[in-house]
């Protein structure tokens, strides 16, 4: 094992990206959002409400049929 | 209650009472746990397998044995948990439970094709389900319904997924404790999801103590309860354990956010609203985690679980659906849900 340790980032392909540890954030404002969490999914989409943190607004919206069925 | 020093909320550590029977089978096993002599010790083997094992008889008797394995009872000995002849009956319910499950839900192989079921959501304006209703014009006294039965689980919250740690190996286990630790506050316990649960009950004046509304909850909410606590506890089932816990983290995020606007459009303030608040940011990872890093991992080393994951979806699926459709059935009628009112 490296003695460096590396940031962590995984490009999901689909919505967010995945960042390891501890992140700070700084958005177009200037302003700073923290994550204290293990694993952070940074939105991509621009569709979350909670940008710049995933809230999978990115999923696919089915619209159901008229008779119920999904 | 005798206590008068009074401690902090999260500081109490108190076995709930035991509840009500509803049935001759939940009556013989509560008599057993409240110490009759093991020759009265319940053949309940012939009533069980005579009963429909969604009833609520069924499901009591199996959510307080299983409850011996988490905070136990009040005045039931503790050394019961491993008590053979407790055990055997619990054995009886859970192959009665299990072979209703897989009566109900058509087995399958395909998990990514469940997977892409569950990321599909419906609209939100075509949803159906009871987080939609609550959102639209659902009223506080059937979120507080709502609240009384989640109870069950999110005051145990990751507690009936923990037992499945030993029986994952490599990639899979980290992962699943990376999301295991977020659930237990990552280290603070106020930031303990069970917390944030009790913080929000505690906002809505309703009772905090784990067990409080388990006389009031009906057989469809203890089933969702058993169901984890079933795979959870035992190692062949752990694939199954896998798809109930990828069913809630997958369909956690979205349904979080309408209880947030359900609750602000209710005026209700931030310490009822930080529990599914937390959800929502929590759940986008968890999903992605329990997906990349559990899931995958875990079908490569054993490919042969691929059937019993997709039963843990399905059987979750099923076991919701009935909750749901209970809950909006009960409302549509002016009716509550519950087998005991809330104070109002």
């Amino acid at each position: 094992m490296s003695e460096r340790r590396y940031a962590r980032v995984e490009i999901t392909g689909e919505g967010p990206v995945l960042v390891r540890g501890p992140v700070e954030i700084t958005v177009g404002d200037g302003a700073v959002v923290r994550s204290e969490r293990p694993v952070t999914a940074l939105c991509t989409c621009r569709r979350s409400r909670r940008f710049p943190l995933c809230d999978t607004s990115h999923r696919d919206r089915a619209r159901r049929s008229r008779d119920g069925d999904a | 209650m005798s206590a008068t020093v009074e401690k902090p909320p999260s500081a109490q550590v108190a076995a709930p009472p035991l509840p009500e029977p509803r049935g001759p089978v939940s009556s013989a096993v509560l008599a057993a746990l409240r110490g009759a002599a093991c020759p009265e010790c319940p053949d309940v083997g012939p009533a069980i397998s005579a009963a429909n094992p969604y009833r609520d008889d069924i499901q009591l008797a199996m959510y307080c044995l299983y409850e011996l394995h988490y905070r136990g009872f009040a005045e039931v000995a503790e050394e019961l948990e491993w008590e053979p002849a407790l055990l055997a009956v619990r054995r009886e319910l859970e192959r009665s439970f299990l072979a209703g499950l897989r009566r109900d839900v058509p087995p399958g192989t395909d998990v990514q094709a469940e997977i892409a079921e569950l990321l599909t959501e419906p609209a939100d304006v075509d949803g159906r389900g009871v987080s939609h209703h609550l959102m639209r014009d659902g009223t506080l006294r059937q979120l507080r319904e709502y609240l009384a039965l989640r109870s069950l689980y999110h005051l145990k919250e990751a507690d009936p997924q923990a037992w499945v740690i030993p029986r994952l190996h490599g990639a899979a286990k980290a992962a699943l404790v990376t999301v295991e630790h977020d659930e237990y506050g990552a280290g603070d316990p106020e930031r303990m999801h069970a917390e944030l649960f009790a913080r929000m009950l505690r906002a809505l004046d309703m009772d905090d103590a784990y067990g409080a509304y388990l006389n009031a909850a009906p057989a469809e909410a203890l089933a969702e309860v058993n169901f984890m606590s079933m795979c959870g506890l035992h190692r062949p089932l752990r694939g199954s354990l896998i798809g109930q816990f990828v069913t809630v983290e997958l369909t956690s995020s979205p349904g979080s956010d309408r209880l947030v606007r359900a609750m602000r459009r209710l005026g209700l303030g931030p310490d009822a609203i930080e529990f599914y608040a937390e959800h929502v940011e929590a759940d986008a990872v968890h999903e992605q985690v329990v997906r990349r890093g559990v899931l995958a991992p875990l079908l490569a080393a054993e490919p042969e679980l691929a059937a019993d994951v997709v039963f843990g979806i399905r059987a979750s699926v099923h076991l919701a659906e009935h909750l749901e459709s209970l809950l909006l059935r009960r409302w549509s009628d002016g009716q509550s849900s519950l087998r005991r009112q809330l104070p109002s």
